[in-house]
């Protein structure tokens, strides 16, 4: 069964999509990325240390993988702006994942910031995936100015915490059945992956879960496998919720 | 050498007059690959280097890629 991931005209074999940040090593980080399967990765723009102690960090990545840098660590629209601008120009990219945070203690988006941003950011030609609260009416607005997938959160960045809105997300499938819908940050274990799938959503961004595992390969295993059972079942229908028990085996015919 | 005040990366840098962003990259022996240059808010493109000049009270920002979600 072909069921590829395409993104802005682009097939992905994966439905995962995995971070660069918070790995105690880098060979932890090599390792775990080939385990997950994923074939694309986010990296972050950050100013180059004045003191000569850069490190070539992209060097450290499967040159395979596509790469999508982020604006993290932005708190309006016109920081977000210039961030995509030089990641573009570093990088020749197009790619850019869009993130403008609205607050330092829950690191929740400003979607009115990140709405005005990706509107600029479309016009000059940028692939803008968003990264935003799990609200349908704003997914419908950014997809409205030209984002060709919306990026709903499942939980505060690093959290852990799963998906906590899932009714969100369903809503969101539905009405919006033809979006590309990735669930970025948040997810803490493959349950919490594979229930984000379930309910729909295309593909997967994460960071934290896997490089704060303890086995951060064995982690990035588990998310593969969690993501494309999820993915399956959501292609399966799931069996209608009863309140009551239905029985799986013939009632009649059982001796008395 | 005539120096002159910028402000790079958020820091004020003395670094010489006649400074270009090409100049000031080497001038600073910063990794060349994989970078992007910023010049007072406006991105400069990498084949524009040689030819923009740098001035008193510049701001300049130069970035690269780090670990990040």
């Amino acid at each position: 069964m072909s069921d590829s991931f395409v993104l802005a005209g682009e097939s992905f074999g994966s439905r995962l999509i995995i971070g660069t940040g918070k790995y105690r090593s880098f060979g932890e980080m090599t390792s775990a990325h080939a385990a997950s399967g994923a074939e694309m990765v986010t990296v972050a723009v950050n100013r180059v240390p004045l003191d000569g102690s850069a490190e070539s960090f992209l060097d450290h990545l499967d040159p395979k993988m596509r790469i999508l840098p982020n604006t993290a660590g932005c708190y309006d629209a016109e920081h977000a702006i210039r961030t995509a601008r030089l990641a573009r120009e570093a990088l020749d990219t197009e790619w850019i994942k869009l993130e403008v945070i609205g607050d330092q203690v829950t690191l929740l988006p400003d979607n009115e910031q990140t709405l005005d941003a990706a509107k600029v950011l479309v016009k000059e030609g940028f692939i803008v995936l968003p990264y935003f609260t799990d609200d349908l009416i704003m997914a419908r607005k950014l997809l409205d100015v030209g984002c060709p997938a919306v990026m709903p959160l499942a939980a505060p960045i690093g959290s852990g915490m799963g998906v906590q809105n899932p009714s969100n997300l369903r809503i969101m499938r539905e009405q919006l059945p033809e979006a590309t819908i990735i669930v970025d940050a948040g997810v803490g274990v493959p349950s919490d992956a594979a229930i984000a799938m379930e309910l729909g959503a295309d593909a997967i961004l994460m960071n934290t879960a896997i490089a704060e595992a303890r086995d951060s390969e064995q982690m990035a295993t588990a998310m593969n496998l969690a993501v494309q059972a999820g993915r399956l079942a959501y292609l399966s229908g799931r069996m209608p919720r009863r309140l009551y028990a239905s029985a799986s085996s013939p009632i009649q015919g059982a001796i008395k | 050498m005539a120096q002159m005040s910028i402000t790079l990366n958020g820091e004020l840098r003395g670094v010489p007059s006649d400074s270009t962003i090409a100049t000031l990259i080497d001038f600073l022996s910063l990794p060349e690959q994989r970078i992007a240059v910023e010049h007072n808010n406006k991105v400069v493109r990498r084949a524009d280097w040689p030819v923009t000049n740098v001035n008193q009270s510049d701001r300049i920002e130069v970035v690269h890629f780090v670990g990040g979600g």
